[in-house]
């Protein structure tokens, strides 16, 4: 649908200069929020400069670890929940209640514990991410054609073959949706964490730089965020929509 | 039998709590049972008591507008197919952000205080909301707006009986959802910028190290949380067996 992208673009645009002439005209006044244009240029500033190279390294480094944790234990967990019908059973309720439990209050009790470290921030991405991963993998799992189990029996597949080779490659586009979901999770539990309380990482820069009323820096490093999680998320949905339209066509 | 999983569920987690505090010990956990006594002390405190009730009152007033805001956005894009197509991926897109980066900007408009913590809850409640009622008008059965249409039926009629009952178990879902949403926003607001509230509790229990009391306001949120979502969600599953 071109002509929908073109007026969500054009929305976008006018957007976007509104609130440039907004914060020109002084409408809102520079130190609630400076013209977006001042925000780009803070931003490529900085960027050149390699002031904040250490930080974004760090929020890339923990959200990166937390996504692929939970991958591979979300998938695992998954995969062994949809042999076990009994502790699925058990566990649904958990599904059901998980994300509607507010992750940042164990942020506390995980600096308690592990210290002020990385780790914490590590935790609270994985936490945040691995049921989703969980959850889309067991939809998957569930949707795998009896006559696919079949022919894997009649192979004499064992348990695990039978996972690696015929049930997790069907139900591949659901994982991955989860790991989608996943990616996005990693990153609101990574940042928010180092809101919080952290010695270092983009959150922490833009909290610092908020401290400071250093709105050129913070704006900069509030639109690095918002661009770069719209851009992995964007991508990761064109990459979806190329899988499954492959998909489809075999 | 209905009840017997959500039991033994929460048996499991007292029972793993209480082996991961046998095996860390006091110096980062406390029992179940000591978390629980601290918890019903806090809750008798006279002190305590406002700092619940500013979390309530926060809450309740994000939640609301976040409710009428989404239902505002979410109901009109989904009668209108284009204006939904072109809205979508930028709800998407505004539901997938951090929306933690946006809370100095979120403080800088609205000052310290009541009126950030609002606005905080309900920017996290708002887009789910709208994506659900969304896919709710959308996904309406054009028979039955075409049968209706045969039948005359007057807009009042059409609501009542048909745009109603079909649209309310995805709505009820989006609600659901941002109920939690909403809450974490709520959480989140106190923890950076405010004086009162659960969220500050817990940021001053964090620097003061004071475990007790971290986990007697975790347990607090988690069993309110899931409490809640357990009743709404019970609520969608019977809208959503109905239709």
């Amino acid at each position: 649908m071109p002509n929908a992208l073109i007026v969500r673009i054009a929305i976008v645009v006018i957007a976007v200069g509104l609130l440039e002439l907004l914060c020109r005209l002084g409408v809102i006044p520079n130190f609630t929020m400076i013209p977006p244009s001042a925000m780009a240029q803070s931003l490529w500033k900085i960027l050149a400069s390699g002031k904040f190279s250490h930080d974004i390294a760090a929020t890339l480094v923990n959200v990166g670890i937390a996504i692929v944790a939970a991958m591979a234990a979300g998938v695992a967990a998954g995969t062994a929940l949809q042999g076990w019908p009994a502790a699925r059973r058990t566990l649904d309720p958990l599904f059901a209640t998980y994300y509607a439990v507010p992750m940042y209050a164990f942020y506390p009790l995980l600096i308690v514990i592990f210290g002020l470290g990385d780790f914490p921030q590590v935790a609270i991405g994985f936490l945040l991410a691995v049921m989703a991963v969980i959850i889309n993998t067991l939809n998957g799992l569930d949707r795998v054609p009896a006559v696919l189990l079949k022919t894997a029996r009649v192979h004499r597949l064992g348990p695990l073959a039978a996972a690696w080779r015929v049930r997790l490659p069907y139900a591949a586009p659901y994982v991955f949706t989860g790991f989608k979901l996943a990616v996005a999770y990693s990153f609101i539990g990574v940042i928010g964490a180092e809101f919080i309380t952290s010695s270092r990482g983009i959150g922490y820069e833009i909290s610092f730089a908020y401290n400071n009323f250093d709105n050129p820096v913070m704006y900069a490093m509030i639109l690095f965020i918002l661009l770069l999680v719209i851009t992995v998320n964007m991508s990761l949905h064109v990459w979806e929509k190329r899988l499954l339209s492959r998909r489809r066509r075999a | 039998m209905k009840w017997r999983d959500p039991l033994i569920l929460v048996v499991l987690i007292f029972v793993v709590w209480q082996v991961l505090y046998l095996l860390v010990g006091d110096v980062a956990l406390r029992s179940p049972a000591s978390t629980a006594h601290s918890l019903s002390n806090l809750l008798s405190d006279p002190r305590f008591l406002p700092h619940i009730s500013e979390t309530a009152i926060a809450f309740a007033q994000g939640f609301a507008i976040a409710v009428v805001v989404g239902l505002l956005i979410g109901l009109p894009l989904g009668a209108a197919r284009f204006a939904g197509e072109v809205a979508e991926p930028i709800l998407v897109a505004l539901y997938s952000i951090p929306k933690v980066t946006l809370y100095p900007v979120i403080l800088l408009m609205f000052g310290i205080g009541m009126p950030a913590k609002v606005a905080f809850g309900a920017i996290h409640g708002i887009v789910p909301i709208s994506i659900f009622a969304m896919n709710a008008v959308r996904n309406i059965n054009p028979t039955h707006l075409r049968t209706a249409q045969v039948m005359r039926m007057s807009f009042l009629d059409l609501t009542l009986n048909i745009l109603v009952p079909a649209a309310l178990p995805e709505i009820v879902t989006g609600i659901r959802v941002g109920f939690s949403l909403a809450l974490i926003g709520t959480l989140l607001g106190e923890m950076f910028g405010s004086q009162r509230g659960l969220g500050h509790l817990l940021m001053q229990a964090m620097s003061l190290h004071n475990i007790e009391r971290i986990l007697a306001l975790t347990l607090l949120l988690v069993v309110f949380a899931a409490g809640i979502n357990a009743l709404l969600l019970a609520l969608d599953r019977r809208l959503h067996a109905r239709a």
